[in-house]
């Protein structure tokens, strides 16, 4: 006992003299690191794009639109390109690398371009009908020396009308088609022409030449790439269309996924500007002092309708009731203010958009109405399944989207079960089609749509032998007159009357209700207001040239 | 001794056939396809089909693993589809990366920990204790991506001190030491060091109350020995310990953080597969958790054959 005693008091004094010492040996220790963010050169804009690489450099850019955004028309010219000038009217097609081009007068899938002359690549060597024939080769040609299949896979698929093509002097290219087909010059939008002397510089070797590529652009890429994480980018002076020489120093491409460390980024001057800031951080971004820029440009968030036998769709009542029971407006409170009610298919304004004489408003009484005429009631109520993701390029907010709709639908008598995949996997079930078991009997895909071209804004979606596995008609709709009209398009040359014949095809998609219309996304895009000239152009690609940044 | 450290070395054979086997099914059993990533949406079923075949996809999935395991075994883990880079060149580049945030990180939550730990042990039931206590207790709860994002919000978006994202001002590729990178590994490091400073300040909490606990400190004190000589034995007798569970958090950061390097943005491991497994790529994907698993595995037999070397009654257990 007295044992224990002396040893709990003797324990009491080694603590307390080990805390005593303790407390006054103690130091405090300061961190500081008031430091600001490093002073950059004037002129230099860097990006946070939404890609988790930088988009191939070669010349045919991967990542879809956001690629040939940043990574394609930057560095190189294709030979039509897009009218990026202007923010107030939908863009078409201008010369590019081609001043005119025309289809033969007797033989219409005969085509000449006329080159521009005196145009040179960044490494010095010119371009000519030579280099576009080698760029086609590049592509198309698989026996070809320069033949690159990961370009190939990127610029195949977007000129599936080419048949042939030769140079017929250094300033003329004729190029032949399969059938008559007067979107060549859309197709064409998207063939970027990459030097055939810095491939040989580079040792014939397409990894060589990602390090150190060379276009026409008014950009060049000569150092600065780091893989997963940066790609710096500088004026070409000597770019051959002297309006659009880059104005800024620098350009720095930085992949940035995840979107609040986009936010975060931005916030922090770190980067100067941000692809799709998420539709929750607007406000603060506002809020900060920084600019968020949206406009109209050719992208829809819709459901497409499986016209499979047994799908409720076919009924076109029941797709005008689902047409008339979405509350678009309320929809865009939700979304922030940041999306474009459908009107039709066709963002409202645009050249296609025609006359059409359904109306998309919001009335669930004449929703009812057309369900009861259908044959559908209280008692008989639709039940379907319809594919959504969690999230993805171009998605918005498909869960609280499609949720109101789920809710809107149920009040008219719709009952929808979702499945819920992420992005890629319903990228798969949408190229699989509604027949194919991956799509587990589901009658519709809420999919958003790049409509910038004739073929990828109406004709893939509803021709009769697109329906996969040829194609993108996700429903097997066949409707021989849509048929006739898509023929019209490809056979009338005369861009006016082509206009006039699209406009016929949209009409026709909103009257007859081909798919659940909701909204347009509005490219949101928020920067620094240090930032100035960004003209955001009604279109998927921006012109960076007329960019300046204040110091 | 020599014995034993082969006979443990055979056993790696089964296990690292068994963890390739798993990494490469789970992987082709995810749904998703590697194409989706890399075509155009509207690429025509041949072209399809002409890639599945370039990238060998096409095969039976027995034929894929084994054609795959042959490679690999000769250091050869094949190109990114995403990329079209060579698959070890990016693990490695992205592996450095990871490494050096990984040390950082243990090292700052080494120090904090021992001090939380030493001072909680030495006052215990005190509110010195409680204190010290309560922030590992936080440290080891936290979800550190949420941790991330508001030292973020205070010390880049706010106060402006610290980069929110990146490897470098030029990249990491610079590798180059100063002010100008280490400013970017601060947030990371510290975000990702607050649950092995939990951890070890846990851990040497009770260390050190048990070791003051202990006859010997009394003869010490009796013998007359100042508090640092006697504070200097308990370290002494808490190290081995402390540095084994160290060891442990270090094997364990290394493997990199996806939550972490993906709020940082900051070029590793983490990073790359979280890219992989939105593009579904799937060489990058096999490639990386490989590499991972055989880190782990490795790090075990070299525990098991230090611990051995240390205390030969393990071997015959």
């Amino acid at each position: 006992m007295t044992h224990g005693l002396i040893h709990i008091l003797c324990k009491a004094s080694i603590l307390g003299r080990v805390q005593k010492s303790i407390i006054t040996g103690a130091t405090a220790v300061a961190l500081a690191a008031a430091v600001t963010g490093t002073a950059l050169a004037a002129g230099t804009l860097r990006i946070g794009m939404t890609a988790s690489d930088i988009p191939l450099t070669t010349g045919q850019p991967d990542q879809g639109g956001e690629g040939q955004r940043f990574m394609g028309y930057t560095v190189y010219d294709s030979l039509v390109e897009w009218d990026l000038t202007s923010a107030d009217k939908p863009s078409s097609l201008v010369p590019g690398l081609a001043l005119s081009w025309a289809v033969d007068a007797t033989d219409k899938s005969k085509w000449t371009f006329k080159l521009r002359e005196g145009v040179k690549f960044h490494d010095g060597s010119p371009f000519n009908a030579d280099t576009v024939v080698w760029n086609l080769d590049k592509l198309l040609k698989t026996d070809a020396p320069q033949f690159d299949k990961r370009q190939s896979a990127q610029g195949k698929s977007r000129m599936p009308a080419v048949a042939s093509y030769k140079a017929i002097d250094p300033l003329t290219v004729e190029i032949t088609t399969k059938n008559p087909d007067a979107t060549l010059p859309y197709q064409l939008s998207w063939i970027l022409m990459s030097s055939p002397a810095n491939w040989e510089t580079q040792g014939k070797n397409w990894d060589t030449v990602a390090q150190k590529p060379s276009g026409t652009g008014p950009w060049k890429m000569e150092s600065g790439f780091t893989p997963r994480e940066r790609a710096e980018l500088t004026p070409n002076k000597e770019y051959w269309d002297t309006k659009r020489v880059p104005k800024l120093d620098k350009l720095v491409l930085i992949p940035l996924p995840e979107p609040n460390t986009r936010v975060a980024a931005l916030r922090s001057g770190e980067v100067d500007w941000i692809e799709a800031p998420a539709p929750d951080s607007i406000a603060s971004l506002k809020d900060a002092g920084l600019t968020v820029v949206t406009n109209s440009y050719p992208h829809n968030w819709t459901w497409h309708f499986s016209r499979v036998e047994g799908s409720p769709w076919n009924d076109i009542r029941v797709r005008k009731a689902a047409n008339l029971a979405v509350d678009r407006d309320g929809l865009n409170e939700l979304l922030g203010g940041l999306s474009i009610p459908a009107q039709g298919f066709m963002p409202p304004n645009h050249q296609w958009f025609g006359n059409p004489t359904f109306k998309l408003s919001y009335n669930i009484e004449e929703a009812k109405k057309l369900m009861a005429e259908a044959g559908y009631g209280p008692d008989k109520r639709i039940k379907t399944k319809v594919i959504i993701s969690s999230s993805g390029s171009g998605q918005m907010l498909p869960l609280a989207m499609n949720e109101y709709i789920q809710q809107t639908l149920a009040e008219i008598g719709i009952d929808v079960e979702y499945e819920v995949a992420d992005w890629n996997t319903v990228i798969n079930i949408w190229r699989a089609g509604a027949k194919d078991p991956s799509a587990k009997g589901a009658t519709a895909i809420n999919y958003s749509y790049f409509i910038q071209d004739p073929f990828t804004g109406l004709i893939r979606h509803l021709q009769c032998n697109l329906a996969p596995p040829a194609g993108t008609n996700w429903g097997y709709y066949c409707d021989p007159e849509m048929d006739a009209l898509f023929d019209k398009v490809r056979n009338t040359f005369d861009p006016v009357e082509q206009d006039k014949v699209l406009q016929q095809i949209h009409e026709k998609y909103v009257n007859e209700a081909l798919f659940l219309m909701v909204t347009h996304d509005v490219n949101p895009r928020a920067m620094s207001a240090k930032v100035k000239g960004f003209v955001q152009a009604q279109n998927w690609f921006q012109d960076f040239s007329q960019i300046t940044l204040e110091p | 001794m020599l014995a034993y450290g082969l006979k443990r070395l055979l056993h790696v054979i089964p296990v690292a056939i068994g963890v390739s086997i798993v990494c490469f099914m789970l992987i082709h059993i995810a749904p998703g396809d590697p194409l989706a990533a890399i075509l155009p949406s509207d690429a025509s079923a041949e072209l399809q089909a002409e890639m599945r075949s370039f990238y060998g996809l096409d095969k039976p999935l027995p034929v894929q693993y084994a054609l795959w395991a042959w490679r690999a075994l000769h250091g050869d883990l094949g190109v990114s589809i995403a990329s079209g880079r060579p698959v070890l060149g990016e693990i490695l580049s992205a592996s450095i990366n990871s490494i050096i945030l990984a040390v950082a990180a243990t090292m700052i939550g080494f120090t904090f920990g021992a001090v939380l730990g030493f001072l909680a042990g030495v006052f215990r039931g005190t509110w010195i204790d409680r204190i010290a206590s309560a922030i590992s207790m936080i440290g080891v709860s936290v979800p550190h991506y949420w941790l991330g994002m508001v030292l973020v919000i205070v010390f880049s978006v706010r106060l402006g001190w610290l980069p929110a994202m990146g490897g470098g001002p030029g990249g990491s590729d610079g590798k180059a030491v100063g002010w100008d990178y280490l400013r970017y590994l601060i947030l990371p490091a510290i975000t990702m060091s607050v649950i092995p400073m939990g951890i070890i300040a846990r851990t040497i909490r009770s260390l050190v109350a048990d070791i003051l606990a202990q006859d010997f400190t009394q003869a010490l004190a009796a013998k007359g020995l100042l508090t640092g000589q006697i504070m200097r034995h308990v370290i002494r007798n808490a190290a081995p310990t402390a540095i084994s569970v160290m060891g442990l958090q270090l094997g364990y950061l290394l493997g990199g953080s996806i939550l972490i390097e993906t709020v940082f943005s900051w070029p590793g491991t983490g990073f790359l597969l979280n890219g992989a497994i939105f593009s579904r790529d799937l060489p990058v994907l096999q490639g990386t958790i490989l590499v991972l698993a055989m880190f782990f595995v490795l790090v075990n037999l070299v525990v098991d054959v230090l611990q051995s070397a240390i205390d030969p009654r393990i071997q015959r257990s």
